[in-house]
């Protein structure tokens, strides 16, 4: 098999599997805190979310052609719009997580509303939220190939082209890929949350997959 | 909205809902597909969800399912059996069946594994065996996460069923997979539309379900989760 596209397929896999996740986290923080602050507004925000999710990711692709062509844009808005589905209550669940005394310390430190934000509760709420990343990146990546049936190119091509060559090799060479490249973006995240949160327990018994704080979330992060 | 137009000129054609590749037979072969694969992977996760949630046995087991499974490329998994199984069906019904798997298997868990100890202590205070218990109890308090995962897995099995298309299968992923290899948009919009149609009537039918389903005692507060 023709090896020399390996690195460019894997930076266009990496690509559209990072870039949901980021637009979708600048997407969620803002949304997850005006529905920490606005508590009736994140029942409807989520309504709207889970319909999302369940929509197939291939029949978004081809609606969005007339408008975005056969680009990566395309691929990148339905994901992005999937990963939302992980990321909101991820956000919501970080920020209801900080303690009561921590808040109300914050406060009598002098802190205002956006100094606390910033400064304490969003710090507090790392983990979480990037528990809710590593979902969104890994099942971004992996609903990413499916742009190569409408030909956004990706590691998705070396599936396609053994499939259609009945060349076994190349299809397991490409899925090994897509699972390697998804294993090492959540490496990469847990490696971020580490060094976000110098002061959790460096050394745990075993570094657990981290559960989203929300079952139903976790098995969110987008629909094929 | 041009996708709109697209997908109404070509659905509007009369011969689209004639015949073999007519639009009822496509749907009626994507329901058999999704139902089937569904009812598979139900039988699997659904007694193992139980199983595992009861005696607390394999949980790490589940929660690393939960996270390998989204990492699994569909397509891999599709072209991957189509070409080492041929035309055979169980080149697009076991990864229907392995997809759909995960939520149910999640979800059974996570309900049966969350019953309250209290309500399990009364349980047991009452003289119930473990399978009393089980049926009487815990499989209730569950309801509402086991027809969650229902739901999710029926929208991953919609989902692939239509990318299956892709190594040959019926249904409405014909007319995307088809339509996208001649280069006729309208097919592949008309496709779409009514892959989303499905996907929102699939999720409608669970709500319904929980409804049926779910005891009432528990049903307010389902609602709020």
């Amino acid at each position: 098999m023709d090896w020399s596209q390996v690195p460019t397929l894997t930076w266009e896999s990496a690509k559209l599997g990072i870039l949901p996740a980021l637009f979708g986290l600048i997407i969620s923080v803002p949304l997850g805190i005006v529905c920490v602050r606005f508590r009736w507004l994140y029942g409807p925000v989520l309504s709207v979310t889970s319909v999302l999710y369940a929509l197939p990711s291939l029949a978004l692709f081809i609606v969005l052609i007339p408008y975005t062509g056969l680009t990566d844009t395309t691929v990148i808005i339905p994901l992005t719009l999937f990963s939302l589905c992980v990321l909101v209550p991820n956000v919501v669940d970080g920020l209801r997580s900080v303690p009561e005394p921590v808040r109300q310390a914050a406060t009598a430190m002098g802190f205002g509303t956006m100094r606390r934000l910033a400064r304490v509760e969003l710090p507090i709420s790392v983990p979480i939220v990037i528990a809710g990343l590593r979902v969104a990146v890994v099942s971004s990546i992996s609903l990413a190939t499916l742009g190569q049936l409408i030909g956004v190119s990706s590691l998705g091509y070396l599936l396609i082209d053994g499939y259609q060559r009945a060349f076994l090799t190349e299809i397991l060479v490409g899925g090994g890929l897509i699972i390697a490249l998804a294993l090492v973006c959540d490496l990469i995240l847990v490696l971020v949350r580490r060094l976000l949160t110098p002061w959790r327990p460096r050394r745990r018994r075993r570094e657990l997959p981290e559960v989203v704080a929300d079952p139903v979330a976790a098995l969110a992060g987008g629909t094929q | 909205m041009k996708f709109f137009s697209y997908a109404w000129d070509w659905l509007t054609v009369p011969a689209q809902w004639h015949g073999s590749g007519g639009i009822p037979v496509r749907i009626l072969e994507q329901l058999y597909y999704t139902g089937l694969a569904l009812l598979i992977a139900a039988l699997i996760a659904i007694p193992l969800g139980i199983l595992i949630g009861h005696s607390g046995r394999g949980a790490v087991a589940v929660v690393n399912l939960a996270n390998a499974w989204r990492a699994i490329p569909t397509l891999g998994l599709l072209t991957l059996l189509a070409v080492t199984l041929g035309f055979s069906p169980l080149a697009w019904l076991i990864p229907l069946v392995v997809l759909g798997i995960p939520p149910i298997l999640v979800n059974t868990y996570e309900g049966v594994a969350g019953v309250e100890p209290e309500l399990k202590d009364a349980a047991r205070g009452m003289g119930m065996t473990s399978w009393q218990q089980v049926r009487k109890v815990e499989v209730p308090v569950a309801s509402p996460l086991i027809i969650l995962g229902l739901r999710t897995g029926a929208i991953f099995v919609v989902a692939t069923a239509t990318i299956a298309a892709y190594i040959g299968l019926g249904g409405l992923g014909r007319y995307i997979i088809d339509g996208l290899a001649t280069d006729n948009y309208g097919e592949v919009a008309g496709g779409a539309f009514f892959v989303v149609l499905l996907a929102l009537a699939v999720q409608a039918l669970f709500v319904g379900v929980r409804r049926l389903a779910v005891p009432a005692g528990l049903r307010q507060q389902a609602s709020q989760t």
